[in-house]
């Protein structure tokens, strides 16, 4: 026998279990609104997953191809005099270079005048932007190189009338193996390598290597180098850096320019990241568009269901019992879109991927950002629906028809 | 006041809703534990204003409102709530049951705001759904049901926390009546068993077969009969309402 005035009895707590369930059941009694209601934020999430996770893994492959490269590689070049004319390398500079302590390997390329075409009947115009150079037979070492047909000059070829092909000069000549002849600076060359990429050196893979002797005795090169490439360990690049300029061209150091080829690729990794804020745009408005579904069909949900929350509070829910139940059912339901997204956002990212051989890469961060989002995006749009809900009287509510 | 306390006790209680209608004007109305009692009136008298007073589901304009010795006024939203969870059991004339979900479960989920497992909701659904004779039909939903096999669905809803108080807004209004006979039975067997309940119906078989009758008009009660009180407060609805009634004895029909 209760006697007391002042204090009621005070409503059960329901297990979070039993809130999850009861605003799953909402949902699974009408589940194409509630596909359709999830599509839109799951287009959202898995836009933005698939924008940040191809542009992840493009800079994962990136940064990955620049581990394999290294970036203890140094290019030399003559720039300008002092008059705005081209500068050049002395002939000696690579002798110069190779004497600084803590460089490992070097070698030079100078261009030549010279055309390289299959026949002797293809105007001499027609260069297809093929360079012919002279190189010194470190070259392939130093650039960590690859001869796929044939091979590298050596001692005894670098003074005959024979060439090494780029992978895109042998490309732009049509030509797949070793052996062949070519028609350069008025005589017949014999192909006798072809190179593998060159990412390092993207010049190198336009060229066609001739040694420097038989470049001097065939072509009319005048031996003053165009380029010098050189390796030292990796701690030393910047001190090696500092002193080629003035090692190169004493006389006159700034004349010689010295830059970085693995700086070039670095620079496309960070921009990798950074290129696809329009996209992230797109889907960040997909994503509001998709909250705004879920809150018309929360707000749909609580009209066409007040005999239901009426009969919940004659079932002794509470007020706030039935706003959470409303906002269970909201989280539920964006979470579920936000989840499918994810899952197809990664499906997309993986497809994408491998399709052109990058690893593929979902940050941790983006799933996690993913479902924060979703969570965000279902508490906001069903607030408003949870308190109209929870403010409905529950006679009104059970008199409804 | 010694012994139990009535499971209702209104007091001079009034409704009155915007727009000036008075769908009560001052009730007074005791219900003992153990009783079945009909409202009866012709349709807009009040008798569904009354059953949410009693409910708690809403607040007089005035006078007092006890449930199970709790005053109504002194409690709030929630407080009300968890007394409806733990004293009160209501069977509507539509039986709101969820579709698409199965017997036992619409039966259990009656059991939610009660703070009782998962486990023994469904233990005791299935217990209330064999009192009301659907033991073999637990996992039928709605749809298979027919309406008066629905209607004791929604009785066993209401029973299975044991709430010391029925209460059933036209129960059979929306059934036949060899299924609404089916509900009466089902109903008759809960207040054998002990359960107080209050059936509101205007049709007056159904008031004739309960053992007390409360007779509403225009939001007052304007006759009782087979009333087993016998207290100061039978005597006074009598000489209120200034109909002559019986000596208010035994509640055997
Ligand atoms: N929410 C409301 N707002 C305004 N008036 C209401 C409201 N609910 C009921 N009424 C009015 O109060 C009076 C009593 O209504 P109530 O529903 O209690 O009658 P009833 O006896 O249950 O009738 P019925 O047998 O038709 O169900 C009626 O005149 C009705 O129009
Ligand atoms: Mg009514």
């Amino acid at each position: 026998m209760k006697r007391e005035r002042q204090r009621g009895p005070a409503p059960a707590r329901l297990a979070v279990a039993d809130v999850l369930r009861v605003g799953a059941s909402g949902l699974r009694a009408r589940p194409t609104r509630v596909v359709l209601s999830a599509l839109g934020i799951a287009i959202g999430i898995a836009t933005m997953i698939a924008v940040i996770g191809i542009s992840s893994s493009s800079r994962e492959q990136l940064l990955r191809q620049l581990d394999r490269l290294g970036t203890n590689l140094l290019t030399v070049a003559p720039g300008q005099t002092m008059f705005g004319e081209e500068a050049k390398l002395p002939i000696g500079a690579l002798a110069m270079v190779e004497r600084i302590g803590p460089v490992r390997t070097a070698a030079a390329t100078g261009g030549t005048d010279a055309t390289v075409r299959r026949t002797r009947h293809i105007p001499e115009a027609v260069t297809g932007g093929i360079a012919v150079q002279a190189t010194t037979t470190g070259l392939l070492a130093t650039l960590e190189g690859a001869v796929v047909k044939g091979a590298w000059l050596n001692a005894a070829t670098e003074r005959r009338p024979a060439v090494v092909l780029g992978a895109e000069s042998a490309r732009r000549l049509g030509l797949a193996r070793a052996g062949v002849q070519v028609w350069m600076g008025g005589r017949w060359f014999t192909v006798i390598g072809i190179l593998g990429p060159m990412p390092l050196a993207p010049e190198i893979e336009r060229s066609a290597l001739v040694g420097f002797p038989a470049a001097e005795e065939f072509l009319g090169f005048d031996g003053h180098p165009t380029t010098i490439y050189e390796r030292s360990a990796d701690e030393a690049v910047e001190a090696v850096r500092a002193v080629l300029p003035r090692t190169v061209n004493p006389e006159n150091p700034e004349e010689v320019t010295v830059s970085r080829p693995s700086d070039a690729l670095a620079a496309k990794a960070a921009a990798a990241g950074a290129f696809t804020n329009l996209l992230l745009g797109l889907g960040a408005v997909a994503l509001l568009v998709g909250g705004v579904g879920v809150a018309n069909t929360m707000v749909i949900s609580v009209l066409e269901r007040r005999r239901e929350i009426g009969l919940r509070r004659s079932l002794g829910a509470t007020r706030g019992q039935v706003r959470v139940q409303f906002l269970s059912e909201s989280l539920l339901l964006s979470a579920l879109g936000g989840v499918v997204g994810s899952v197809f956002g990664a499906l997309a990212t993986t497809g994408y991927a491998l399709a052109r051989d990058w690893p593929p890469v979902v940050p941790p961060w983006a799933i996690g950002g993913a479902i924060g989002a979703t969570l965000l995006i279902g508490t906001v749009a069903g607030i408003y629906p949870a308190m109209r809900a929870a403010r409905l009287s529950p006679t009104v509510a059970l008199t409804t028809t | 006041m010694n012994g139990p306390c009535p499971v209702v006790e209104l007091r001079g209680v009034s409704k009155v809703y915007p727009g000036r209608v008075h769908a009560l004007r001052g009730v007074d109305l005791t219900v003992e534990p153990g009783e079945l009692l009909a409202i009866v009136g012709p349709s807009g008298s009040g008798k569904s204003t009354m059953l949410h007073m009693i409910g708690t589901l809403d607040r007089p304009s005035g006078g007092t409102v006890r449930i199970a010795g709790y005053d109504v006024a002194g409690l709030s939203d929630r407080e009300l709530s968890a007394l409806r969870a733990r004293q009160l059991g209501f069977v509507f004339q539509q039986f709101h049951l969820a579709p698409g979900v199965s017997a036992l479960d619409n039966v259990a989920d009656g059991l939610l705001y009660t703070g009782t497992g998962r486990r023994a909701r469904r233990e005791r659904a299935a217990a209330a759904l064999e009192r009301v004779g659907l033991g073999h039909r637990l996992t039928h939903r709605p749809s298979q049901l027919s309406g008066g096999e629905q209607q004791r669905v929604a009785v066993a809803r209401a029973v299975a926390g044991d709430p010391p108080l029925l209460l059933a807004d036209e129960p059979t209004g929306n059934l036949d009546s060899a299924s609404g006979t089916e509900v009466l039975a089902v109903l008759g067997e809960l207040h054998a068993a002990g359960t107080t309940i209050a059936i509101i119906t205007h049709d007056t078989e159904i008031a004739a077969w309960c053992p007390r009758q409360v007779r509403v008009r225009d939001g007052r009660i304007v006759a009782e009969m087979g009333s087993e009180m016998g207290a100061e407060m039978g005597a006074e609805v009598r000489a209120e309402a200034g109909v002559p009634i019986g000596e208010g004895g035994g509640r055997e029909a």
